[in-house]
């Protein structure tokens, strides 16, 4: 697949130089008025690129699996879960924990901007943020779990959690069949980021290597 | 005001694709413009409502033609020559001339771990909640011109109470210049028959978080 074989949003080509311009001024003029700094910019940037992902929320369903008291702590207050475990670096409020079931299947999106759970997740993937997800998802799951080679039975109901306030939706998939006895760190290896936004599931333990 | 970002149940988007192995940043740029929005957010110059409100004033060709980051660029520009932190002859220049503008506080290396931490939003409460979980609300049929968290395809619709939030900030008031002005925060849950006719899939609800004030009893 050639590097432009795909359409969605990020600039390309002479439009990201201006863009890079453009950028790069306003970093400059904000140094030199002193509204910002450019360690502090390096920092935040290391701190998204290196420290926060889809791992943390990975050790956090993984655990909730394993640990029932654990898992009802999770699902009645899961910023409080969280930080009250002790294992997990402190998360921001709100963070709310919904559970798959075989009845029920939860699909977070934000239609109106892209609240995403950055504490647990690390920042958005560009569909999360894009037209095509935030317009369909609402209206047609179905067909979007589509676009993600993820079906369904007819009879499960879909869940569709629209993050229009401070609040902020984790996904707890289902834990895959045939993982009794496996430790947390096994587990989290099974638990991707589109399973906690709920366009994917859990990984099948054949799907990994031991 | 119903903008371009208000993308609920819109039609003919194609379809979602997936970037395999993507990365976090497309282009170090916007790794930069994702610390000038923290940083500047720690100012107070404005905050997140006012910055999610700005966003939604990029007008609709470019909202939906550049990138998210170029869109937050395009909201910061904007915010920071509306509050006179910069001018339009510095930015073409790409340095500063004039005098800083005095701010609340800025961020400074070691106050970055603030930019990694969602604030607070909860708020103690001034009275009851008017609604608890499986109340029946309807609700309200708003337009307003102004910022606001209720999207278009949940107005004017009956939906379910099922759980209550908490108290908490409301971005109207914020971006309306009322100050915090806190109210209850509820998830209200739609059958997707209410939101999208009969020919909805049975199977589906979708839930929004909504304010007291969109509501009223059904």
């Amino acid at each position: 697949m050639s590097a432009h074989d795909h359409d969605h949003d990020h600039d390309h080509g002479s439009e990201l130089s201006e863009v890079q311009l453009r950028v790069r001024a306003l970093e400059t003029v904000l140094t030199e008025k002193g509204y910002v700094d450019p360690t502090v910019l390096d920092r935040i940037v290391e701190h998204f690129e290196t420290r926060v992902g889809p791992h943390v929320g990975a050790r956090i369903v993984a655990r909730a699996w394993t640990d029932p008291a654990f898992r009802a702590a999770l699902l009645a207050d899961a910023t409080r879960a969280v930080n009250e475990s002790g294992s997990f670096e402190p998360i921001g409020d709100h963070l709310v924990a919904v559970e798959n079931t075989p009845e029920q299947h939860n699909v977070v999106v934000c239609t109106l901007c892209s609240c995403y759970p950055w504490d647990v997740l690390g920042l958005p993937p560009v569909w999360y943020k894009s037209a095509p997800y935030r317009s369909r998802v609402v209206m047609d799951p179905r067909s979007v779990l589509a676009d993600f080679r993820v079906s369904l039975p007819e009879g499960t109901r879909v869940r569709v959690w629209d993050s229009t306030a401070e609040t902020r939706y984790l996904v707890v998939p289902e834990r895959p069949a045939g993982t009794d006895g496996w430790s947390e760190e096994r587990l989290a290896a099974l638990v991707t980021r589109d399973s906690m936004i709920g366009t994917g599931l859990a990984l099948d333990p054949a799907e990994v290597s031991s | 005001m119903n903008a371009m970002h208000d993308l609920g149940g819109m039609q003919g988007f194609g379809p979602v694709r997936e970037e395999q192995n993507e990365p976090v940043f497309h282009a170090p740029w916007e790794g930069r413009v994702l610390g000038m929005v923290r940083s500047l957010l720690y100012t107070r110059e404005w905050n997140i409502d006012e910055f999610r409100s700005m966003q939604e004033r990029v007008p609709a060709r470019t909202y939906l033609t550049v990138s998210y980051y170029h869109r937050w660029l395009l909201s910061i520009t904007a915010s920071a020559l509306a509050h006179g932190l910069v001018t339009a002859d510095e930015l073409e220049a790409g340095r500063a001339s004039g005098q800083p503008k005095a701010v609340a506080q800025t961020m400074t290396p070691g106050k970055e771990k603030v930019a990694f931490v969602r604030g607070a939003f909860g708020r103690t409460p001034a009275g009851e909640a008017r609604f608890k979980p499986g109340d029946r609300v309807h609700t309200r049929n708003l337009h307003p011109a102004g910022h606001t968290r209720l999207p278009r395809y949940a107005r004017d619709k009956i939906g379910t109470i099922e759980r209550v939030h908490g108290c908490h900030v409301f971005p109207d008031a914020v971006v309306a210049g009322r100050g915090e002005d806190p109210q209850w925060l509820y998830a209200v849950a739609f059958d997707g028959r209410e939101l999208w006719g009969s020919d909805a899939d049975p199977a589906l609800v979708v839930s929004i978080d909504a304010f007291e004030p969109y509501l009223e009893h059904a």
